[in-house]
């Protein structure tokens, strides 16, 4: 909300700077967000009477002024058609800045002295609008009398400062200049004077010229109208279109301009029908019908539906209530005699037909957080009023109002020292009162009762919270001591799951992992991306009904795009490696179209590429983070198949034999799609279960007492032959003195057979309560030997 | 046989003076104490002595022996005290290059500030709670006191799934919920992920992180709000940090404040970060409104409560100074390597 510092002063006196004012405003809950200065960029450009004008000695087009500007008398060259000796001007002199930068110097036109500048409107920012004649081929004429010398922006209005407010939603009375003055004074300590609205008599009788019916009093709890005759429709004066333009409101002509005027002054939206065009003379306010259209005053064409509230007259809706006027009823220059309608409309109706027409407007904003039912008349009164003023017709005598709802102020009770109580103060009552009676609630108190009557402008104040804040703002957030509940005694640890999760990210980022964060969002395409073929087959997600794009449209149920994605992009800045992880839930659908919500499961997805990472280094990674959760020993690995990997290199991550995630090598077609040409291994895992099932829990055992006996065992196998089936069959045969069995190569090539590879291990022997013995050893030894030969077809190296 | 045993001592001290390897060092033992040694050659002489005269040449000799000994000890320990040092010396290394660093990833920054975050308001006797990102429009909007068609939905551009579900907008459902679920005392803060269909620029991305907190108990105030988000900040941002509570407007508190802290990089003075205000607009603050508690089945009353929510993203931003939120979810490593 944009507040000329001039206007809002008519209504309370500002007694700092503006800079202060803005803070102290800020601080009682108007916030500034910017102090305007009005006409900042034109200094030095004083009104200037032309005394004479003669033709330039050596140059057609120019003519030589001489101009009074008060001081003195000097000498100006034009090359504008339109100046005559008489004419009040501006006048630009030696040093003047106008908009745009420009500098005015004195100077020396084709051999003439020439010691300023006359002005144009444009040079001055102005447009026809702002001042008749501004729009001009030529120099801006000023029609009003001024004397010479005086600066252009003290003649024109063009100066002062401007405050812009940012209203929250709770307070629709402050969208307008005595809602600004009220709360100045208010925070100031000044006097709120409200402006003085009387009328003169006027003619006639409104009931003969027109008839007003509400057919739906819930959305439109009054409705007000004034008639006035003999309008001549032309431009408002010189302080009522400076006025709006500071306010940021483009002056159109007087009838429009004056319910602009009543808007901004009043808050209250204002609308002016062109009598001839309501048909019947009657005024309907209905529902639109079933089909029903009309074009805006934006030209615009619109679809009404049946829930839409519009302003019709015995046939046709002339114009969206509470949102915008009608093109059919437009005041224009014919005019002659205009209705006032000044209404009060049920705020979240108006905020759906705006919304559904995509039309939002001055009117609408203010009328869809509820405004005050007392308003509607003081404000048709004020336009009245200011058509008497203005000379831009007669006023009908008499008002139509048709009012369905109460317009006594609400009362309140609340237990007074809870206001107390919520802020943290200890006030008295006196001072409670006090407080309320300057923001214009009345109180009554009996015992431990507060009676509170709120005015109607204020439907904001429901209860005690709503007085507190008021009693807080006025008296000074600053200046509630800052405590320390007591009492509120909470344990204040992390839960399980917040431990584990902790453990395992610092567990990755320890392996060398970097940590990274993406969208929760992801394109329905990106399956075909990630190796689907069959569309049919992408899994099912929710999806988002009004997405910023089809490509933000669903909800990821993999990590796995996300993890590619940023692969591909530090790839494609030329990092030479690139080893990350991603921790964000992934969402599950129970059944489509979503009933209830989706799961939410927390998954971890692993991807590394460059400098010697392979399979093996990425499930070395899960199995670290398997160990730290203490599943090492549940955790197993399966060949296995995915649309995105490579099919020899893929593996099904099981626990306790169920499925919890799957890793492998990316596919080389899926890396293309990710503009990704190096090898890269992705992971993924239903990080949720594993956390659940996660086990803790250190058991010490003691340190071994009795030396261990190495043996190696050099195998060769059928290629085909896995080291889970070897492992198995080791320790099924290694019995209690097998203690450790590791895999220390794995060989094919020279001296090994085609189809086959050299498998190496080193068993470990050791018993808790004796040194074994060779015979003990090379006894089970040579049954592991003798098992592997018969079950797996291999042969000592 | 004195002249040859003071001869032999003579000898040996200037041959000591000269020694400067432990090989000459052996030398010199070999010479002069070994087997076939000089002293010992001579002292076998003692036997063709006068018995009176061999005590005398026996002390003698074996002074200068065990003189000699000594000497050679000492000469002894500081020749392999030089020679350690000159071997040290010769393996010396260029202790300035670059150390072989184990492989080390980094969390990514919201999580680093999120976690210092967890770490200042657990100090405090919070609690940490969690609730889904896909949520009813109940919790996300009518619990928290913004009833269908009330214009402070349009502030917060909704994702939408259908007509009652929808990606929240905000961590405050879940105090909703825990409410529900929880009597009072409650003492949480909720960080999470949040959504608003906003376009993603330098300031804006539609997926964003916030972190909430709720106190609900008897006797709660604003005082309290006030005191503990200034610890809060302090904590954040360091002992001499001012904050400074605005009034404002949210539907869910009464009353409502914004909360600036004094820039922390300009302490006030006025800079780029605080856009010359000295102040930083940080955080969303309020007493708990009374519809809200009623909702969720406490007797606003008997109970009051405090809420106050902030942006993670945010909160990163002004901490390390970066420029531009779309940063956080590019994961470049060399962005996620400096923190």
């Amino acid at each position: 909300m944009k507040v000329p510092v001039n206007w809002v002063k008519d209504y309370t006196d500002i007694n700092v700077s503006v800079k202060e004012l803005a803070d102290m405003m800020t601080m009682t809950g108007s916030k500034v967000e910017e102090i305007i200065t009005l006409g900042e960029d034109i200094s030095n450009v004083v009104v200037g009477r032309i005394l004479s004008v003669d033709r330039h000695p050596d140059a057609d087009k120019l003519v030589v002024c001489s101009v009074d500007v008060g001081q003195e008398t000097v000498q100006i060259v034009t090359g504008a058609p339109n100046v005559e000796a008489g004419q009040l001007v501006p006048v630009a002199l030696h040093g003047a800045r106008l908009p745009g930068g420009v500098t005015i110097k004195r100077g020396k036109l084709r051999g003439v002295e020439s010691q300023g500048m006359l002005c144009s409107g444009e040079e001055l920012m102005l447009k026809e609008e702002d001042y008749p004649g501004a729009g001009v081929n030529g120099i801006l004429i000023l029609k009003e009398d001024y004397a010479p010398g005086m600066d252009i922006k003290e003649a024109l209005d063009l100066g002062g400062e401007a405050i812009d407010f940012e209203i929250t939603s709770n307070r629709p009375d402050c969208l307008s200049i005595i809602g600004i003055a009220r709360e100045i004074a208010i925070t100031c300590g000044t006097e709120f004077r409200m402006p003085e609205v009387s009328l003169k008599a006027g003619v006639g009788d409104i009931n003969e010229e027109l008839a007003v019916r509400v057919e739906n009093p819930d959305l439109c709890p009054r409705y007000m109208a004034r008639v006035v005759k003999d309008v001549k429709v032309g431009p408002s004066p010189q302080w009522m279109r400076r006025r709006l333009a500071a306010a940021g409101i483009r002056p159109i002509n007087n009838i429009v301009d004056i319910t602009n005027y009543v808007m901004l002054e009043m808050g209250q939206p204002m609308h002016a029908f062109d009598i001839e065009d309501i048909e019947g003379r009657t005024i309907v306010v209905r529902n639109a019908r079933p089909g029903e259209t009309i074009k805006t005053l934006d030209d615009k064409d619109r679809q009404l539906t049946e829930d839409m509230l519009v302003i019709a007259d015995v046939k046709k809706p002339i114009a969206v209530a509470g949102v915008m006027g009608g093109a059919n009823s437009e005041i224009t220059e014919k005019t002659k005699c205009i209705v006032f309608e000044s209404a009060l409309f049920n705020a979240p109706s108006v905020r759906l037909t705006s919304k559904a027409l995509g039309l939002r407007s001055e009117s609408s904003m203010r009328f869809e957080k509820g405004l005050d039912i007392n308003t509607v008349a003081l404000a048709l009164d004020r336009a009245a009023q200011l058509v008497q003023e203005l000379g831009a017709g007669t006023v009908v005598n008499g008002m139509l109002d048709v009012l369905s709802a109460s317009l006594e102020k609400r009362t309140i009770s609340v237990r007074w020292n809870r206001i107390n109580e919520l802020l943290g103060l200890s006030l008295t009552v006196d001072t409670i009162c006090g407080i309320l009676a300057r923001v214009g609630i009345e109180t009554d108190v009996q015992g431990d009762t507060l009676t509170a009557v709120i005015p109607t402008y204020r439907n904001d104040i429901e209860g005690a919270a709503d007085l507190a804040e008021e009693v807080a703002r006025v008296y000074g957030y600053d200046k509630i001591p800052m405590t320390l509940m007591e009492g509120s005694a909470a344990r204040g640890q992390r839960s399980r799951k917040e431990k584990l999760l902790s453990c395992v990210k610092n567990r990755l980022t320890g392996a060398g992992l970097y940590e990274v964060v993406t969208y929760s969002f992801t394109s329905p395409d990106i399956y075909r991306a990630i190796g689907y073929t069959d569309p049919a087959e992408y899994p099912q997600a929710v999806k988002i009904a009004n997405p910023l794009g089809e490509d933000q449209s669903i909800m990821r149920r993999t990590l796995l795009p996300s993890i590619l994605e940023v692969l591909s992009r530090n790839y494609n800045r030329r990092i030479s490696s690139c080893r990350i992880f991603e921790i964000n839930p992934v969402f599950l659908p129970k059944s489509l179209p979503l009933t209830e919500l989706p799961d939410e499961v927390l998954t971890l997805a692993i991807g590394e590429y460059g400098n010697d990472t392979d399979f093996y280094t990425l499930k070395g990674v899960i199995e670290e983070v398997a160990d730290l959760l203490g599943l090492g020993d549940r955790l197993c690995f399966e060949r296995s198949s995915h649309p995105a990997l490579h099919h020899g290199r893929t593996a099904q991550i099981l626990l306790d034999g169920k499925p919890v995630g799957f890793m492998g090598e990316v596919h080389p077609k899926v890396l293309e799609n990710f503009q990704l040409d190096v090898r890269s291994c992705v992971a993924e895992l239903d990080l949720q279960t594993l956390l659940d099932t996660a086990n803790t829990e250190k058991q010490y055992k003691a340190l071994p007492r009795f030396p261990a006996v190495n043996r190696d065992l050099a195998l060769i196998v059928d290629k085909k032959v896995t080291a889970a089936q070897i492992e198995k069959v080791i320790k099924g045969k290694g019995g209690k003195i097998l203690e450790v069995v590791e895999l220390f190569d794995i060989y094919e090539g020279k001296q090994i057979p085609e189809g086959c590879k050299s498998m190496a291990y080193s068993l470990t022997y050791r018993a808790s309560d004796r040194t074994l013995v060779d015979d003990e050893v090379n006894a089970v030894h040579q049954k592991i030997v003798n098992a592997l030969e018969a079950e797996l077809g291999a042969r000592l190296r | 046989m004195r002249e040859k045993l003071e001869q032999i001592r003579l000898e040996a001290v200037q041959a000591l003076e000269k020694l400067n390897s432990l090989n000459e060092l052996e030398d010199f033992r070999v010479r002069f104490l070994g087997k076939k040694g000089e002293l010992t050659l001579l002292l076998r002489e003692m036997g063709s002595l006068p018995a009176d005269e061999r005590p005398v040449m026996g002390r003698i000799a074996n002074e200068i022996r065990a003189f000699l000994e000594n000497e050679l000890e000492t000469k002894t320990a500081v020749l392999k005290e030089a020679e350690l040092r000159q071997k040290l010396e010769s393996e010396a290394i260029d202790v300035t290059v670059p150390g072989k660093r184990p492989a080390a990833g980094k969390l990514h920054p919201l999580t680093t500030v999120l976690n210092e975050l967890k770490d200042i308001f657990l100090g405090m006797g919070f609690e940490v709670a969690e609730g889904p990102e896909v949520e009813y429009d109940y919790y996300n909007f009518e619990a928290l006191n913004i009833p269908k068609n009330h214009p402070a939905r349009d502030v917060q551009d909704t994702f939408y799934i259908n007509d009652n579900i929808l990606l929240r907008t905000h961590t405050s459902p879940v105090q909703v919920r825990v409410m529900e679920s929880q009597k009072p005392p409650i003492k949480i803060i909720v960080p999470g992920r949040v959504y608003r269909s906003d376009e993603v620029d330098a300031t804006h991305s539609p997926i964003f992180h916030q972190i909430e907190g709720l106190v609900v108990d008897k006797g709660i105030t604003m005082g309290d709000l006030k005191g503990v988000l200034d610890v809060f900040a302090k904590a954040l941002f360091g002992p001499e940090t001012r904050t400074k509570f605005r009034p404002h407007h949210f539907p869910f508190t009464e009353p409502s404040a914004e909360v600036d802290v004094s820039c922390a990089i300009c302490h006030g003075a006025g800079c780029r970060v605080c856009s010359y205000t000295g102040w930083i607009e940080i955080l969303g603050a309020g007493m708990v409104h009374p519809k809200v508690l009623q909702y969720a089945g406490i007797d606003p009353e008997e109970y009051s409560g405090f809420a106050f929510g902030m942006g993670l993203d945010r909160i990163a931003n002004i901490k390390y100074g970066i420029d531009d939120i779309r940063l956080l979810f590019e994961n470049d490593i060399r962005f996620l390597k400096q923190f």
